[in-house]
């Protein structure tokens, strides 16, 4: 049970997912960095992304075992229209229930998330029902370590493992550069750090907000296509559970960092993998939540979280 | 025409009513000065003009048009560069990435380059900070950051809240060589000081604010020979 083969395989299935909490927990992150606001509803948007890319996947008559050349193209497109109707929403979501609240007291736009989160809810529950949906095995699953080495060994590394760190990986690494490199992006930077003196450069605050929300959107709308395409099964409260983790993730890594929320998110996905398999899955946001409530006792900040004063 | 004009700006806090009629004009080229005790309205008359804060009366014009309605953003991008009471560095931001911030709204970005030039010529140690965190910098390299910043805007009037704050004496001399120097290269000025005898002695005119309202205004001359002036302010008893 705890041989090396066991172990690694574990390990590989939490990787994936832990790719998809880093996806969700960039939003978070990206989106408490700049407003300070826990975007209750963020978990929701993903789930509205795979429910989408549910559609979009019968809407083209994608089928398992249907690997034709056009399908690399095909699910590519999907991914785009997830990312982009996400960023949208979430770009909407800012400007309606969020914006207006932007200088009442920081309850009310947290609550105004939780009726954001609960209204998704029914969106999701409306469009695909209550009962969790299959979503077509349509990555090719060959175990890349026996194609290499041309023998059976028990642990499997597949096409599919691939292609989500394939995937997640380059976001991940544009979004950093993004926000680093770019003028946008350190217009992002410098409104987090101080709001007023950011318009008094001429940095239109409420542009740049939009823009958080609009990245953040996008990579949760990615995650939820990503999710959709490896766990093969999509639910109107999946976003609940994924919100939870990737929030944690954000909080592990030291809220407003990115690579934190990166490294957390990894974190969460292997950790819960073990927990799911050695213990038992209704264990696993106990042990989750449990490392959480310890880092936060000796790291209040989180792992990368900065300790600099904020104002200079 | 003046370069700035406030005519008659009342801004509130809440129901606090902190300026109050304020109006004043700076003339193209000219360095002006604003002085007053704590409290007397000075920053908010400032955050007034450059935005922040929308008077509730009252109009700010800039070169003959309004620009009280706008937002602050826009307001920059018209000319009106700030270096805020508190300096307001980017703390995890490095000095280079504070001063690019400076010049954010600016459709010329190949000229950035040159004006970083002005900006390590006038503050040295901005140079050889350059990569440094702009939070971890002393008070005075601060101070030297902000204005530093403001001028990446290539104001038409610049606006400098106490640049003299928490500066050791020496520095504070050399920070308003610099501030002649920028004016002098031709940059328009408006500066709020507590320091108003350092501050009278290098613009040419000032305003005195009083719990909200302009009580005196004239050539820095008259204003140093003031009887209230010089009680008030410049710490003499008669
Ligand atoms: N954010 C705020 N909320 C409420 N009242 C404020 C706020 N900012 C300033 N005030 C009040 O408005 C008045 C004017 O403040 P302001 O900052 O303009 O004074 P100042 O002349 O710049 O003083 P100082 O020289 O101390 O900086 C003060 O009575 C102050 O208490
Ligand atoms: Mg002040």
């Amino acid at each position: 049970m705890f041989s090396p083969e066991i172990l690694a395989q574990v390990f590989i299935f939490g990787l994936a997912n832990g790719t998809v909490i880093a996806l969700i927990a960039l939003g978070y992150t990206l989106v408490y960095g700049i407003v300070e606001l826990i975007n209750f509803a963020h978990g929701d948007v993903f789930m509205i992304g795979a429910m989408l890319a549910l559609t979009l996947v019968g809407a083209l008559g994608l089928t398992t075992g249907a690997p034709g050349t056009m399908l690399a193209l095909e699910l590519l497109g999907i991914l785009l229209a997830c990312m982009v109707f996400c960023a949208v929403l979430n770009v909407a979501i800012e400007r309606f229930a969020y914006r207006p609240l932007r200088k009442a007291p920081r309850l009310a736009p947290f609550i105004s998330a939780i009726g954001v989160s609960f209204m998704l809810v029914n969106v999701g529950l409306f469009w695909k029902g209550p009962s969790p949906r299959l979503f077509p095995h349509l990555l090719p699953s060959v175990d890349l370590v026996q194609a290499t080495l041309g023998t059976p060994v028990s642990v499997a590394f597949t096409t599919k493992d691939l292609f989500v760190i394939l995937l997640t990986a380059p976001l991940m690494v544009a979004l950093h550069l993004f926000v680093g490199r770019t003028r946008l992006g350190k217009a992002m930077r410098a409104t987090a750090q101080d709001r007023e003196a950011a318009a008094m450069m001429g940095i239109d605050v409420n542009r740049t907000i939009a823009l958080a929300f609009l990245l953040g959107g996008a990579l949760a709308g990615a995650g939820g296509f990503i999710a959709g395409l490896y766990n093969n099964q999509v639910h109107f409260f999946m976003g609940f559970r994924a919100g939870l983790m990737s929030f944690t993730a954000a909080v592990l890594g030291g809220i407003g960092n990115i690579i934190g929320a990166v490294l957390g998110g990894l974190l969460i996905g292997i950790i819960s993998s073990y927990s799911d398999f050695y213990l038992d899955p209704r264990w696993t946001q106990v042990v989750v939540f449990g490392i959480l409530i310890v880092l936060m006792i000796f790291r209040p900040a989180g792992l990368l979280g900065e300790s600099t004063p904020d104002r200079a | 025409m003046a370069l700035l004009e406030v005519d008659r700006i009342h801004a509130f806090y809440g129901h606090i009513h902190a300026v109050k009629g304020v109006s004043l004009q700076v003339d193209q080229g000219e360095i002006v000065t604003l002085i007053g005790s704590n409290g007397a309205g000075k920053s908010t008359t400032l955050k007034t003009i450059s935005g922040i804060i929308r008077p509730r009366q009252g109009r700010v014009l800039l070169a003959g048009e309004e620009i009280s309605r706008l937002p602050p953003h826009t307001i920059v991008a018209r000319g009106v560069g700030q270096a805020p009471e508190g300096r307001r560095i980017f703390p995890r931001m490095t000095v280079l990435e504070n001063l690019e911030m400076g010049a954010f709204h600016r459709a010329d970005r190949g000229d950035i380059t040159a004006d970083l030039e002005r900006v390590f010529t006038l503050f040295p140690r901005l140079r050889e900070r350059r990569t440094q965190a702009g939070g971890t910098l002393s008070g005075g390299e601060q101070q030297m950051l902000a204005i530093g910043r403001a001028l990446m805007a290539r104001p038409r009037i610049l606006l400098l809240d106490e640049p003299s704050m928490g500066l050791a004496p020496v520095l504070v001399e050399q920070i308003f060589a610099i501030i002649q120097d920028i004016n002098r290269q031709g940059t328009t000025i408006l500066i709020v000081e507590q320091n108003a005898l350092m501050a009278l002695s290098v613009t040419q005119r000032g305003y005195v604010l009083q719990t909200g309202e302009v009580v005196l205004e004239g050539s820095a001359a008259n204003l140093r020979q003031n009887e209230l002036v010089r009680k008030a302010y410049l710490g003499e008893s008669s």
